[in-house]
């Protein structure tokens, strides 16, 4: 019972630290970028603005555009749920191991692409494209690099596998290596990240998740973006827990846990700050090379599936 | 009124043909009976095992739901060209074949059985037969049924010579040479795989499933190619046993390649029941990794996650009859309403047709094989058995298996793409033609089945532990080993290995969605806030009112897609420039590969051969006598 009330009480944590994640890389970048730049809070006061302002609704939205918002976010709530954050004594995870969060997240982005197919306008079909098509390169590399995490701890339950990391020695394995490089291309390109797509833009030759959500207004669109803080924080936790399992508790003791507490958000520090540099290094690419940067991500997961199964399991 | 009669019988012989099998597959009863048909020395036996109830299920499930729905349906054909007493009577023939097929304990009556299914379906293909690529595409089906049930008889002739009889019994027991196993093998693989509609085989599926009405779509597509798997699953792990892991690599990759390419070649069709009919091309394929996977487990010597990967391909036969028989209903309610083929005349059929629409997104997250749905659960089951790939001693087999997993989760990403497609283009947005904006909500019959499938979809998705538990009695019939632990935890929980490895809730993961569904939504919806919601155009950036041509197409919808895998699909395009009097003009058509790689060079083969034969047909009658002579002096030199 206690392990239920901790895994609400963690996934309620990281939903209302989503805003903060996306918010702090925002800002980072800007300090680097030698901008102003708004607070990390800021993502805070615009979604409390959204969320009472007037939804104004297309006339041309049917009931999907009107129950995306919720099915997103609620999916997306359910997948962080059966992630563990600080502790892997989490309950959740084993009603959803990690094929299903895989599975939760083509759910949200199907209904995301559906929004913006619904009102009938040349963006929202454009976003949706686009959309299916990264993800439909990205979604393969995704699973790979899960598939040789699952089959070096022989399980797919990601609790399991990140105990396993955390306790296995500190050998560097060449197919961990390949798996995480794939899986950080992977996030970077699910998340709608620059070199992919830049959440900061709206011009419409570029875009692609703000094209998708580009009709939306109010409450729903408070909800279509924190849905989207609400991954990157997703794949943030699945990276910096499965690459570098350290400080990860593998206990329920409040000393474990303030420790996996301070750690988990020392890597997400890092990671943010990782993620601003790159974006700040780095340029948008064009629509038709994204493949090739999926591609070498497919490649890299493959690779390390199969010097996993090569080199380490005899 | 007869009409509708047939369509009672077909209703409670599909209840009856269920039962039974639910009866024999929860049993695990096997029981006989005699007829007193066919030839006097050979009494015609019936047969029913686990096997063939589970098949017997989804027949009867799938004919009985279909037959609420065609009534109305075929109402359009009374007093039109054809009359529908041809349709009812061989659709009733076509599904007493098939139960047959089912039942079918000797290969003489199986191959009867088998070939009054082909051609009384051939019937129904070619049933609106006034146009020209009916009959085209009905011939091609037929010229494909008969070289496949040849192929099956030459398969079952090589099993007879050893088994002595036609008897399954016979059969079973032969002991054959590894060579004549691998050559029995391939035959039914070809001969079964046909029917199947396995690439490159899979050319005539596309061209028939989708000129047929839509009810009989929905029975060959969901049905009739679950037969043709029957067969195989039959005769590979029941008749001919002793299975090689060479033939697991073979099926393994065939299915991978028709996974991926029937679901690319989806993506590029714009007809709906076209597109419908690759998807089950990709279906087949997944099942047949399944298949492929079992085989090469068994043949190692792992039976538990051979058995594993068998029920993932059962269950996906079962799940794949639901959601493609509930997408055809969908679109023959389309079809009727908008009176258009092609999806660039359809959208926003969803304000029009609400059930159908919401009927018809189920059994697309269905296919997309998305959580909670049925279809997830049976890829879900086949991922767990391909990741026990490491427990083979192998190095190619160990490189096999994840390959074609990986091709597993290209295939449903892009199914995923493929449906938004289908979805969007279709019941949203603006309508694109004056009949889609006219469409009515079809009738209670057809609304009522479409429901009934979408609830299954639902309802087999959400408690897969006991579907699983059900099925486990077809592997201990076959490889002599069930999943005890599918059942060991209660039934909340799916563990087809055992609870550490892999473990998936899926009541609890429906009610995680909706509890926090609804906690989100009473956060936003404040009592004492006006939550009213304000309608206005859409926004057109202040250019004037959008029109329905603005929007997104199917065909600019999966460019970036034909652009990114343009090697796969053979692609002619062109555009013209505008000319006074009309604007620019742009053409593509999209062809198979395996029409020009294969078909089309054996076709002029073919015609050669036939020209060059036909010189000894002179028209001189002494000639031909001198013909007749010659062969049967050379006969009589063969048999003394």
């Amino acid at each position: 019972m206690n392990g239920w009330l901790f895994a609400i009480v963690q996934t309620l944590c990281v939903v209302f630290f989503a805003p903060f994640m996306a918010g702090l890389v925002k800002w980072m970048k800007c300090k680097l970028q030698n901008r102003q730049g708004p607070p990390p809070w800021q993502p805070y006061r615009n979604l409390l603005k959204l969320s009472r302002k007037q939804v104004v609704l297309a006339d041309t939205a049917s009931f999907v555009f009107r129950i995306a918002p919720y099915v997103v976010f609620s999916v997306t709530i359910v997948a962080v749920s059966v992630v563990p954050v600080i502790s892997v004594q989490l309950p959740t995870a084993a009603l959803a191991d990690v094929i299903v969060l895989v599975g939760f997240l083509s759910l949200a982005r199907f209904f995301l692409s559906l929004a913006g197919m619904d009102v009938g306008t040349s963006f929202g079909g454009m976003g949706s494209s686009r959309e299916v098509t990264i993800s439909s390169l990205a979604e393969p590399a995704l699973l790979m690099a899960f598939f040789t995490l699952a089959m070096n701890a022989s399980s797919t339950n990601v609790s399991t596998v990140i105990a396993h990391l955390s306790q296995g020695s500190l050998i560097l394995y060449p197919s961990l290596i390949f798996s995480s490089l794939g899986l950080i291309l992977v996030a970077i390109a699910e998340t709608g990240r620059i070199p992919i797509d830049n959440p900061a833009t709206h011009l419409e030759l570029t875009m692609i998740h703000e094209a998708m959500i580009l009709e939306y207004s109010g409450r729903h669109l408070a909800l279509m973006e924190w849905a989207a803080m609400l991954k990157l924080t997703l794949y943030s936790l699945l990276i910096v827990n499965l690459i570098v399992p350290l400080g990860v508790a593998l206990t329920l003791r409040p000393g474990d846990l303030l420790l996996g507490a301070v750690s988990v958000s020392c890597k997400l520090l890092l990671l943010a700050l990782f993620l601003a540099v790159v974006e700040t290094a780095q340029a948008k690419m064009r629509l038709f090379r994204a493949p090739q940067y999926l591609g070498l991500a497919f490649i890299l997961s493959l690779l390390g599936m199969m010097s996993h199964i090569i080199l380490e399991v005899r | 009124m007869l009409v509708r009669l047939s369509f009672i019988f077909l209703g409670v012989s599909g209840i009856a043909a269920a039962w039974g099998g639910a009866l024999a597959l929860l049993t695990v009863a096997t029981e006989q009976a005699g007829l007193p048909l066919g030839l006097p020395w050979r009494q015609v036996l019936l047969h029913i095992d686990p096997l063939s109830g589970f098949f017997l299920f989804i027949v009867g499930t799938i004919t009985s739901i279909t037959a609420c729905y065609g009534p109305n349906y075929i109402k359009e054909h009374i007093g039109g060209p054809q009359p529908p007493g041809t349709l009812t009577f061989f659709t009733g023939l076509f599904v007493a074949a098939m139960l047959f097929v089912l039942l079918a304990t000797d290969a003489f009556s199986f191959m009867v059985a088998w070939e009054i299914m082909s051609v009384s379906s051939y019937f129904l293909v070619v049933f609106e037969h006034h146009k020209a690529e009916n009959r085209s595409a009905a011939f091609l089906y037929l010229l494909m049924a008969v070289i496949g049930g040849a192929i099956i008889l030459l398969a079952y002739g090589v099993l007879a010579a050893f088994g002595g009889s036609f008897s399954f019994y016979a059969m079973a027991t032969a002991q054959l040479s590894p060579t004549w196993a691998t050559i029995a093998f391939l035959l039914a693989f070809v001969g079964f795989g046909m029917k199947a509609g396995i690439v490159p085989l899979h050319v005539w599926l596309p061209q028939a499933h989708p000129v047929a009405p839509s009810h009989v779509s929905a029975l060959m597509s969901g049905v009739m190619l679950k037969v043709a798997v029957y067969g195989f699953i039959r005769f590979v792990w029941d008749l001919l046993g002793g299975i090689l892991w060479q033939w697991g690599v073979l099926v393994l990759l065939i299915g991978a390649a028709s996974a991926v390419l029937g679901v690319l070649y989806a993506l590029m069709q714009h007809d709906l029941k076209r597109l419908l009919a690759y998807h089950s091309v990709e279906n087949i394929g997944i099942i047949y990794i399944g298949l492929g996977l079992s085989m090469i487990f068994s043949a190692t010597g792992h039976t538990g996650i051979a058995a594993v990967a068998l029920i993932a391909a059962l269950y996906h036969c079962l799940n794949h009859a639901l959601f493609k028989s509930l997408l055809f209903l969908g679109a023959g309610a389309v079809l009727q309403q908008s009176h258009h083929h092609d999806m660039e005349n359809m959208g926003g059929l969803v304000r029009r047709m609400p059930v159908t629409a919401i009927c018809f997104l189920i059994g697309c997250i269905s296919i997309c094989a998305l959580p909670p749905f049925n279809g997830f659960v049976s890829e879900w089951l086949i991922f767990q058995a391909a990741l026990q790939g490491t427990v083979l001693k192998s190095g190619i087999l160990g490189a096999m298996i994840p390959v074609a997993s990986a091709m597993l989760a290209l295939t449903s990403a892009l199914a995923i793409a493929c449906f938004v497609k289908v979805y969007g283009v279709i019941f949203l947005g603006r309508p694109r033609s004056r009949q889609a904006a006219e469409a009515q909500e079809v009738s209670f019959g057809m609304k009522s089945a479409q429901v009934i499938l979408a609830l299954c979809c639902l309802g087999f998705g959400i408690f897969p532990t006991w579907t699983v538990i059900a099925i486990s009695t077809i592997p201990e019939q076959l490889l002599g080993t069930g999943l005890a632990k599918a059942a060991g935890n209660s039934w909340l929980w799916l563990t087809p290995i055992d609870k550490q490895t892999a473990s998936y809730g899926a009541p609890s993961v429906l009610l995680g969605l909706l509890v926090s569904w609804l906690i989100v939504f009473f956060f936003l919806h404040p009592l004492k806030r006006d939550n009213r919601i304000r309608i206005a155009p859409a926004w057109d950036c202040g250019f004037g009112p959008l029109t329905p041509r603005m929007q997104y197409t199917a065909a600019s919808f999966s460019m970036p897609i034909r652009r990114i895998f343009s090697f796969v699909w053979c692609i002619f395009e062109k555009t013209e420039p505008a000319q006074p009097g009309r604007g620019p003009r742009y053409f593509i058509k999209i062809s198979d590969w395996s029409w020009l790689v294969f078909y089309i060079p054996i076709g002029k083969l073919l015609l050669q051969i036939a020209q060059r034969t036909s010189r000894i047909q002179g028209g001189n009658l002494r000639v031909y006598l001198a013909y007749s002579f010659f062969t049967l002096l050379f006969l009589l030199w063969v048999i003394v």
